[in-house]
């Protein structure tokens, strides 16, 4: 057991439907649903009938006969689209929630990580909240005390210190959080997706805290989406998949497989056999791609450039008048917008059987930083008919380069928010009297 | 993707330093009834220190009138009392000056009513922390229940004032005040364990417990002498805790008539079982409350 630091076996979770949103908020239903209970209690569902939905109906498995084990100064990525289990599996390391089933060992000081920033209190200075965060995230006082400055130096925010975090701009705060969490020396360290924040030279500042975190032979768990950072960080990556471990290798291998596997969101989403391709009777869905302004499949974007996104379909029953369009959502779920084919040549006129392809222009400087999930759809008009409407079928993310000047950001260096970025037109002038 | 670095360790993992005896924690569902775990709660104990600190430190901020607060309420609530029950309801006090009878016993209550108000509310007020991070949640109300203590050394300073305006001087009784401090600590504490872990599931009990403590008020001898209570009615009355609370300040402070001791004994077990329950509660439904909050 000397090189191990995490075993897990068989590790299951079971959550019950709905239960965020319709959890007895009140005494009434609670005890209107005590009867129900009874009968529940009575048939627990047992390790043999671990289905996604349990046939009991208002349950599912979060995490379903999860193993593995992580040898001591490993770092691994942990990879899945929204939903697969990854933050059920942290969450469970990080002692936060119980499993339902199995167990974990964990051998070692764990320190998680799944927010940055978790228990700052905004009327509170940032002195008193690198105090009280530092405690909240396990380390003694003493420790805090003694890396102080160190954490002072490296969020850049000595001037402010005597401020509370209310008056920081997002930028400073997401630093302040950072650099605490930063000097958080555990031997196992469990990372929920915290780099997506903060602007791109801080990132790398923290992206490269990480890498010596790794090289000083700690282990880490980590989560991420963002492909680049899972193979730049992590020797190996564990691929979930509906609660289950889909695949466990080098994380070049698994990120690759990940994204041309249909499973992650890749800028390219094709049906080769015409079968299988999503529709109805009259068109079917053949593929989608994110394009570059070259020409060229592009999985990430700058800000400031256009990004073409085609879709490619199959007429198959000829005479209907066919819409085409695509919806843009953000990485939190926001429905960013919706794109309808509104070009004259095929608008509204019955298409003859063959083979389309509509792409949609998105300007640049017009979504926000992030990644954005792209769905499709095709429906008939007169009558109405959906054929096809998938949601999140190829992704792209579009960033910011810093050093160029051309985006809506202007010389503000901190996070910006928001679900589009658009760049507007701004004047402002000296009035010559004022009093 | 193309940035791939290699970052693993150019020598083998087992030559880096570590210390011997790692600590292993086992995580699996629970099991049992009593799973207390003092020794992880003690171990996080400066977090408890951090989070009454965090707590006494927001209180008053953005106020005009930051810690007079602490005085203003016991202060005006003893206004009130003297006005509407002595004055015009004509309410014995045993001999004693009825504004210093009344803080005498709006000192404890004060403190009372604001630790189960805030301990009560302490875990659905912390919800991130819950959802982002492990410790002992017991650490929640067991700091809403510590950090009213704050605001009980400034008012007790006031009552010592009045004291000494009516000319009363404390005897050796005094000493034992700390004791009746202790007792209504715990009353709210035990209190406490139950309604945080209720809330957090139901939130019918942050409605109640407004409520819960105005009635507790009436139930406890704060405005009212207990020779006021009908002879009959003395045994139930007595499982009060807070009446014994009450008596005992206004016995250590103004010398009153001493709480009997018997009844004490039966408020002091009273308390120890309420506590060990609502500990044994909480602990239990403490594992679901990331799921659930």
């Amino acid at each position: 057991m000397g090189d191990l630091a995490i075993r897990v076996e068989d590790l299951s979770k079971l959550y019950r439907i709905g239960l965020a949103a319709s959890r007895h908020d009140t005494l009434r239903d609670a005890i209107a649903d005590f009867g129900s209970k009874i009968s529940r209690f009575a048939r627990r569902p047992t390790a043999s009938k671990l289905t996604t939905r349990n046939s009991s109906s208002d349950t599912f498995w979060a995490l379903k006969e999860v193993s593995f084990e992580v040898k001591r100064g490993q770092v691994v990525g942990i990879i899945g689209r929204n939903g697969a289990g990854k933050s059920t599996l942290l969450k469970i390391l990080a002692r936060i929630t119980e499993p339902t089933r199995g167990r974990a060992e964990i051998h070692g000081r764990v320190g998680s990580l799944l927010e940055v920033g978790t228990g700052f209190h905004p009327e509170l200075t940032g002195r008193d909240n690198i105090y009280l965060n530092g405690a909240i995230l396990g380390m003694k006082k003493v420790e805090i005390r003694r890396k102080f400055d160190e954490i002072v130096a490296f969020a850049d925010l000595e001037r402010f210190l005597d401020t509370p975090v209310k008056r920081y701009s997002s930028g400073m705060y997401v630093r302040l959080a950072f650099a605490v969490a930063a000097h958080l020396e555990p031997e196992i360290l469990i990372v929920d997706e915290v780099l997506a924040v903060g602007d791109g030279s801080f990132q790398k500042k923290c992206l490269r805290k990480m890498e010596d975190v790794g090289k000083q032979g700690r282990t880490v768990l980590f989560v991420s989406h963002s492909m680049p950072a899972i193979t730049r960080l992590c020797e190996r990556a564990i691929l979930l998949d509906k609660g289950s471990v889909l695949q466990d290798g080098p994380s070049d291998l698994v990120a690759s497989s990940y994204l041309t596997s249909g499973l992650g969101t890749a800028a390219v989403r094709e049906w080769v056999d015409p079968e299988k391709a999503p529709g109805g009777e009259v068109a079917r869905l053949r593929a989608v791609r994110v394009k570059g302004q070259d020409g060229k499949t592009a999985e990430t974007i700058d800000i400031g450039e256009p990004v073409f996104v085609e879709m490619e379909y199959d007429v198959i029953k000829p005479g209907y008048k066919l819409l085409a369009h695509l919806q843009f959502y953000n990485e939190v779920g926001v429905h960013a917008f919706s794109a309808h084919d509104v070009d004259p040549s095929w608008r509204r006129r019955p298409r003859p059987v063959g083979r389309y392809t509509s792409t949609v222009q998105v300007p640049g400087n017009l979504l926000s930083e992030g990644t954005m999930f792209v769905g499709a759809g095709l429906e008939t008009l007169d009558p109405v008919m959906v054929e096809v409407y998938l949601l999140d079928l190829v992704a792209f993310h579009v960033t910011e380069n810093l050093s160029s000047s051309h985006s809506a950001r202007g010389d503000y260096a901190g996070k910006m928010g928001g679900v589009v970025r658009p760049l507007l037109k701004w004047s402002t002038k000296l009035n010559p009297q004022s009093d | 993707m193309s940035t791939k670095t290699n970052i693993s360790p150019p020598f083998p993992s087992s030559l880096i330093e570590r210390p011997v005896h790692a600590p292993i924690h086992v995580v699996q569902p629970s099991k049992g009834l009593f799973r207390l775990d003092l020794p992880a709660t003690w171990h996080y104990r400066e977090l408890l220190y951090f989070l009454v600190w965090r707590d006494i430190k927001v209180r008053y901020k953005q106020t005009v009138l930051g810690m007079g607060w602490a005085i203003i309420q016991p202060l005006m609530m003893m206004v009130v009392f003297t006005l509407v029950f002595s004055m015009f309801a004509k309410v014995p006090s045993d001999g004693l000056p009825y504004p210093i009878f009344a803080y005498a016993a709006l000192l404890p209550w004060t403190y009372f009513s604001e630790a189960v108000s805030r301990s009560s509310g302490s875990v659905i007020n912390d919800a991130n922390l819950i959802e982002k991070i492990y410790f002992p949640r017991v650490l929640m109300p067991v700091a809403g229940v510590l950090t009213p203590l704050a605001d009980f050394v400034p008012a007790f300073g006031i009552l010592l004032g009045m004291m000494a305006w009516y000319g009363l001087s404390p005897s050796w009784n005094v000493f034992v005040l700390p004791a009746f401090l202790i007792l209504a600590l715990l009353t709210a504490l035990s209190v406490s364990l139950w309604l945080s872990a209720l809330n957090v599931r139901y939130r019918d009990v942050k409605h109640t417990v407004p409520f819960l403590v105005q009635l507790w008020l009436y139930a406890s001898p704060v405005v009212y002498p207990v020779s006021l209570v009908p002879e009959r009615w003395r045994v139930v009355y007595s499982l009060n805790p807070m009446a014994g609370v009450i008596e005992g300040f206004r016995w250590a402070l103004l010398g009153k008539e001493g709480p009997d001791f018997m009844v004490m004994v039966v408020n002091a077990s009273m308390v120890l079982v309420l506590l060990m329950g609502g500990l044994i509660y909480f602990r239990r439904m403490e594992r679901t409350f990331a799921d659930v909050i």
